[in-house]
């Protein structure tokens, strides 16, 4: 349980972490270590060099510009956790990344390290499909930006080039009085999930929804957005019987199956989970509207 | 090849300049090179908490850092906790009290995330104490008599206020 020997690199700027990148063969970047870590320990990755991005200048900050909260992908998801600006302006992750590890862990992982690690039930994982993110990505060429829906390609494998890497991530916000909801099944506390689900509701002055993103962490390699929940609600009030009945198309997803849990008790998971998810944003808009 | 490098750091106080190499994790560093064996190792996976340490005043699990990474930070073991040598911590003393180890093996680690946390959440409720050690296992207490150790040591770091 020690790590494999490898060369070490402390870039301090994009530029050298990326020219590195481009030099260097077998090399694995570093961030928190929280995933990467245990997987040298475990000798799971035995890469020739390691580039450590922790004293890479000017990756980590959590902004507000042009409509969207800009996250830098140094930046800790204890920071993440903490931030005002978090909690007013996506309150889905200010209540998601509770549910990411423990405070150990979160003081040193980082939101680019687990969007890149790209566990099938990464609380931010679910969180960037929901809120429709994009993820900024530096390589030779300059930086370009990808959709957080195109941004896994298979399991655990994101859309990045070997010689790119991930700058931050931009959130566009919802409107201030938006429902939001986050509800997962996982055994113990701080464990990943096995099932978690994501919702956001926004609804006109007759309590009709106008505007819905429902998503399901854990179901399947990469997170699902349930657009047929997402249909079912737009225009309408959401009542129990709506909810319930809407929520029940989730079990059609294709789901994996390990130790955890087999595909079809993922699947009852899936219409449990954006069912509460559901709830608790419906009663965040109801919050909002007796104000 | 082996690849070293020098690193500086302070440890519970103290300077140390020692030569590592790169792969070599913060706790085997802190165990084997400078001989600080308080921090105990449980899974080297991350999973345990045993290896926890403050780094800059915020717990991390060692096992999952490296030495190298931590150049020029200060770190805080078990070892540091205590204010002398005849004495212990408020958060100690209620460990002592309460019957809140056994074995011990877990215990460098709790008394180090349960440090945080006491600073930062200085009259926490049990259920906060629970969640704020939900990442350290300890196969002996069954728990119980570590969130009474905790929730007494918050009553007796508050009176000393
Ligand atoms: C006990 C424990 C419990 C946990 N529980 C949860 C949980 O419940 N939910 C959860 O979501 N996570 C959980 N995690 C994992 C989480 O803590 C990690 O933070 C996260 O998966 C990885 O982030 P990191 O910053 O530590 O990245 P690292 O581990 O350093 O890197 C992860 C991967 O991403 C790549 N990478 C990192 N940064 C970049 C970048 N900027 N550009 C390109 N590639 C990059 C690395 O090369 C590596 O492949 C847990 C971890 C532990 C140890
Ligand atoms: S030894 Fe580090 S968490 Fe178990
Ligand atoms: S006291 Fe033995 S493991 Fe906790």
């Amino acid at each position: 349980m020690k790590p494999p020997p490898f060369s070490y690199h402390d870039p301090r700027t994009v530029g050298d972490a990326v020219a590195l990148l481009g030099r260097l063969d077998n090399a694995k970047l570093l961030a928190g270590g929280q995933s990467m870590m245990p997987m040298l320990n475990m000798r799971f990755v035995q890469p020739d060099h390691i580039i450590d991005l922790n004293r890479v200048d000017g990756l980590a900050y959590i902004r507000e510009a042009n409509g969207a909260i800009e996250i830098g992908a140094m930046t800790r998801q204890r920071d993440i956790e903490f931030s005002d600006l978090i909690r007013k302006r996506c309150p889905l992750m200010h209540e998601a990344i509770q549910h990411v590890g423990h405070r150990q862990t979160r003081n040193r992982g980082t939101i680019g390290g687990s969007l890149c690690h790209l566990d099938p039930s990464a609380e931010l994982v679910t969180v960037a499909a929901a809120m429709d993110a994009t993820v900024t990505v530096q390589g030779p060429n300059g930086a370009r930006q990808i959709e957080f829906a195109a941004f896994p390609v298979a399991f655990m494998t994101p859309a990045i080039e070997l010689n790119e890497l991930v700058t931050a991530v931009r959130f566009p916000v919802w409107p201030d009085a938006h429902g939001y909801g986050f509800s997962e099944f996982s055994r113990r506390h701080g464990d990943f999930a096995i099932v978690s689900a994501a919702a956001l509701l926004t609804e006109d002055s007759a309590g009709k929804i106008t505007r819905a993103s429902v998503t399901l962490g854990g179901i399947a390699v990469a997170p699902v957005r349930a657009t047929e929940v997402e249909q079912a609600l737009i225009g309408h009030a959401p009542d129990d019987k709506l909810l319930r009945e809407a929520c029940e198309s989730c079990r059609k997803y294709d789901a994996i199956e390990d130790i955890h849990a087999p595909a079809n008790y993922r699947q009852h998971l899936a219409t449990v989970m954006s069912r509460r998810a559901l709830e608790q944003a419906r009663a965040r808009l109801n919050s909002h509207a007796k104000r | 090849m082996t690849e070293t490098r020098k690193v500086a750091l302070t440890v519970n106080g103290k300077r140390y300049e020692a030569e590592a190499e790169v792969r070599l994790t913060l706790a085997d560093f802190l165990r084997h090179t400078l001989g600080l064996t308080g921090t105990h190792l449980g899974c080297e996976h991350g999973v345990c908490g045993a290896c926890t340490v403050l780094l800059d005043g915020q717990t991390a699990r060692s096992c999952l850092m490296l030495a190298v990474q931590a150049e020029g930070h200060a770190i805080t073991t078990v070892e540091g906790l205590a204010p002398s040598a005849t004495e212990l911590s408020p958060l100690q003393e209620a460990f002592r009290d309460n019957h809140g180890l056994q074995c011990g093996f877990c215990t460098p680690g709790m008394l180090t995330t349960l440090t945080e946390f006491l600073r930062d959440n200085p009259n926490p409720t049990e259920q906060e104490v629970r969640i704020a050690i939900s990442g350290n296992l300890c196969r002996c207490t069954g728990y119980q008599n570590i969130v009474l150790a905790a929730l007494d040591a918050a009553k007796r770091l508050q009176a000393a206020r």
